[in-house]
């Protein structure tokens, strides 16, 4: 399938002061594709994701999503456009139940019956079930993670943003993860920052790998672990 | 020409006026991020000290200057040590209590001393500018708020002391790492902040109706005066003084003292919109 | 057919407050009846201040200016036009207004918490100092003299909608401000069950996540502090009727304090706490206020003190939580409100 752009990053720069977080970053992502961000820590992943989505302004550079400029736009006017995000540290409504915080998710410009239905649809999905009644401050962290993926999909975005989504997870959480996204994959497009490279690798797809604010290089999975600058700044300290 | 230089006189004294009724809950919010509510109570209870001791035939500058801040100053150190200690870094719960508090002191003191309004005697006369006369108390005012700054500059450029605050406004652990425990540095400050505070209440009694419940009308003007200054505690409450003492002076001078009150009072809330960061925060960030 | 415990609940609070509101006038007498009337209308400003607070986690430090609002928006309107239905529209709609002009400056302005208890602290005394000065008869609005400090007597009480000749006597008074009351108890429960009351709610918890989804916060805190608004002109009219009296005092800190008191007190995060709160601490300033030897503000201040440090979480949520669960009627749910914000930087 050929299809448009969704996603057209230009020259994105983020200075902190003296410290330039993002530097001339370009990316373009297609409709329904499915990227990995990689790269060491501080390399910029998180930054370039507020970035995305209006969680910070950039300092130059534009963001065009469908064609719209979203430069500098609020994050609830992007995300209204069909960008959802799961971000590093996990952004949950703690003290309400997890059935509660993926109906906040599902509930925007819906109907009630529309929205409860998105909502007992989405926790079988991701098997919250048993625990839809819990209040998310007491789920351990890796259950944490899931409602939060699980109130990013009720949303039902056209662009996933997951940062780190299989971090605190146990084996066979990560490999419902990976299959997870792939099913997600058939019909929206996602960008994952992922550390873990067999991960990367169970889902298989473009990476572009940051370093130091910078794009260091952007290929299929395969190449870019072969490569030996990633192995350098990346593999190397991971021994990998 | 006398017209202006009264004028010019007055603006000066409000701004005087400004500095040392915010001077204490500054050196309070900006070294440890307290908003202490009770702030006006503080005054009030100099402003007592004052006139109690006047009443019992203490000299009255003793009265005015050296009594307040030493007895607010304890009163400042007993609450921090009981109360305050317990709610560090959360800031609502602080603001809640130190209201309490202020309520506590206003009843107190409404117990004690009763509802009536009180006076102490201005120590000095008059002198003229031009055609007009003007209060020599005007220029103790001037000078108690001068001192005021210059003091804590002094101190916190001069002294070791001076040098931890500095440091544990940064960062808490760097007064650890100085050898001091950040818990006894904030305790200082608090009762600085409060004898502060006692001064003020000292220094303006002869201009005060003295009752229970004369801290409402401070802490909101000092209050938002902090905030407009910024995290510079000095620069800050001198800019902000200036800016909304001129404000307040020439607003007053054309139309009524209450006029003149809210018109400083909705300049503040415009500079907090504008500046959410106060004057230093966005300009003069390296001064102290 | 399963009962959701929460409907139980509600069925139940609205089931008390009929029973109070027929059942108080048969044991006291008139005297306790205008008592309570009081009382009644104090409940109605702590609820406003507990949808505020405890649900759209907005701390406001001068909600008595909105009481104040109401309350003198109605003695003018009630002066000038003689029947009291329009004036009690008004009371609700002119603080209405004023926090949306006040809300917008602020939300949208992007102001951090601890500064819009900074805001709405000032801006209560700002109204304070403004009617305070308004003595003499050149302060007037249509009929109705301002009065500075003194206030505005003898304003006229409610009359039955749109008969200004049939005014209501104390015992009808009763009536009216219990039956708006539990309307406003009902109101205020359905905005909660609605889809707006839960995404303010879950903006309470966490306004970056409902921004990522894409809800505005500051659309949905200003819409709050409108209701909010509403609610404690409401109250200031009700109270205003008590007394056929208003003065600038309803403006004071002291309201302000009192009424974060009553919420404190009774419970954040919940509809019926606020009312207790009010009720009770009302009912103790009355008795304090019988004697002479030590000042209402003592008692307040202390208990204020007392409440942050030792019981945060109020009396309604601690028997709900700790008391109820351990006799085993109710299961337990604790669910933490945040009472403390950031310190901003
Ligand atoms: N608000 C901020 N102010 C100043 N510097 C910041 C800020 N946010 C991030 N940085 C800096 O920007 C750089 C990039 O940080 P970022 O969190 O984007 O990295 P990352 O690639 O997500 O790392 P990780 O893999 O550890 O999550 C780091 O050096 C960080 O210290
Ligand atoms: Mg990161």
């Amino acid at each position: 399938m050929t299809s448009g752009t969704l996603l057209e990053v230009r020259g994105a720069t983020m200075r902190f002061g003296g410290v330039t977080a993002v530097d001339t970053v370009d990316l373009t992502l297609r409709e329904v594709e499915l990227r990995c961000l990689i790269g060491p820590n501080g390399a910029g992943k998180s930054t370039f994701f507020k970035m995305l989505t209006g969680q910070l302004v950039p300092s130059s550079g534009t963001i065009q999503f469908r064609g719209k400029d979203i430069t500098g736009s609020n994050p609830h006017e992007i995300a209204r456009l069909g960008v959802g995000i799961k971000t590093q540290v996990p952004n949950v409504f703690n003290g309400l139940s997890v059935r509660e915080n993926v109906f906040i998710g599902a509930a925007r410009r819906k109907s009630i019956k529309h929205a409860r239905q998105i909502v007992s649809e989405t926790l079988s999905r991701l098997q919250l079930d048993s625990i839809a009644d819990r209040i998310v401050g007491q789920l351990a962290h890796g259950q944490r993670q899931w409602v939060e993926i699980a109130t990013v999909l009720a949303q039902e975005p056209d662009l996933i943003l997951l940062d780190e989504p299989a971090a605190g997870m146990n084996h066979a959480e990560v490999l419902r993860t990976a299959e997870l996204i792939r099913e997600i994959n058939r019909t929206q497009a996602l960008v994952v920052v992922e550390h873990d490279m067999q991960f990367i690798r169970m889902i298989a797809s473009t990476v572009t790998v940051f370093n130091q604010g910078r794009v260091l290089m952007e290929d299929d999975v395969g190449h870019v672990l072969a490569d030996q600058r990633v192995r350098d700044v990346y593999l190397g300290k991971q021994a990998a | 020409m006398d017209l202006v230089g009264l004028l010019a006189f007055n603006v000066v004294a409000g701004i005087a006026t400004l500095v040392l009724i915010t001077l204490g809950l500054g050196v309070i919010y900006g070294m440890m991020r307290v908003i202490n509510l009770a702030h006006g109570e503080f005054m009030m209870l100099g402003a007592y000290t004052a006139v109690t001791a006047v009443d019992a035939g203490i000299n009255i500058w003793v009265a005015m200057l050296v009594l307040p801040p030493v007895l607010v100053g304890l009163i400042g150190l007993l609450l921090e040590r009981t109360l305050i200690r317990f709610l560090y870094g959360r800031i609502i719960d602080t603001m809640l209590a130190t209201w309490g508090v202020s309520l506590g002191l206003i009843g107190l003191t409404t117990t004690i001393f009763g509802n009536m309004v009180r006076a102490v005697p201005v120590p000095v006369g008059g002198f003229a500018i031009g055609r007009y006369g003007a209060s020599l108390f005007s220029l103790v005012i001037i000078a108690a708020a001068i001192a005021g700054l210059v003091g804590m500059l002094a101190l916190l450029r001069l002294t070791k002391f001076g040098l931890i605050l500095r440091a544990t406004m940064q960062n808490p652990n760097m007064a650890a790492a100085l050898g001091v425990s950040p818990p006894t540095i904030y305790m200082a400050t608090f009762a600085l902040g409060s004898a502060l505070a006692g001064l003020a209440g000292g220094v303006l009694a002869p201009v005060s109706g003295i009752s229970p419940s004369m801290g409402a009308a401070y802490i909101s003007r000092a209050f938002i005066t902090v905030l407009g200054g910024g995290p510079a505690i000095i620069t800050g409450t001198g800019l902000a003084s200036s800016l909304f003492g001129t404000i307040n002076s020439l607003v007053s001078f054309e139309t009524t003292p209450v006029i003149g009150d809210v018109a400083l009072l909705a300049a503040a809330i415009l500079m907090i919109r504008l500046l959410p960061q106060g004057i230093t925060g966005r300009f003069l960030r390296r001064s102290l | 057919m399963k009962i959701d415990p929460r409907w139980a609940g509600f069925l139940v609070m609205v089931a008390l407050g009929l029973l109070l509101m027929f059942g108080l006038p048969q044991v006291l007498d008139l005297f306790g009846l205008v008592q309570m009337t009081v009382f009644v209308a104090m409940a109605m400003f702590a609820l406003s201040q507990g949808f505020l607070w405890g649900y759209g986690g907005i701390m406001s430090f001068g909600q008595a200016a909105f009481f104040g609002l109401g309350g003198y928006a109605y003695a003018i309107a009630v002066i000038n036009l003689g029947d009291s239905t329009l004036p009690v529209v008004i009371a609700v709609a002119v603080p209405v207004v004023f926090a949306a002009l006040l809300g917008y400056f602020m939300f949208y302005g992007r102001i951090s918490d601890a500064y819009i208890g900074v805001i709405t602290l000032t801006v209560s005394v700002i109204l304070f100092e403004l009617v305070n000065s308004t003595s003499g008869d050149a302060y007037h609005i249509g009929a109705a003299q301002l009065g500075g400090f003194n206030g505005i007597p003898g304003v006229p009480p409610l009359n039955m909608p749109g008969d200004s000749s049939s005014p209501l006597d104390p015992g009808q008074m009763w009536y009216a401000a219990v039956g708006s009351l539990i309307m406003v108890y009902i109101v205020l429960r359905a905005i909660l069950a609605s889809r707006f009351g839960r995404v303010v709610v879950a903006i309470r918890e966490n306004e970056t996540r409902a921004m990522l989804i894409g809800y505005d916060p500051r659309f949905y805190k200003l819409l709050t502090f409108m209701i909010a608004a509403g609610v404690a002109g409401l109250a200031g009219c009700l109270f205003t009727n008590w007394g056929g009296f208003i003065s600038p005092t309803v403006f004071s800190l002291t309201m302000s304090a009192q009424v974060i008191i009553f919420v404190l007190v009774g419970g954040l995060g919940t509809l019926l706490g606020p009312m207790i709160g009010a009720v009770g601490i009302e009912y103790l300033i009355t008795i304090a206020g019988s004697q002479h030897l030590v000042d209402a503000n003592l008692g307040l201040g202390i208990v204020l003190v007392a409440f942050v440090l030792l019981v945060p979480q109020g009396v309604v949520p601690l028997i709900r939580d700790k008391v109820l669960p351990f006799a085993k009627l109710v299961p337990r749910q604790s669910k933490p409100i945040p009472t403390g914000a950031e310190v901003p930087r």
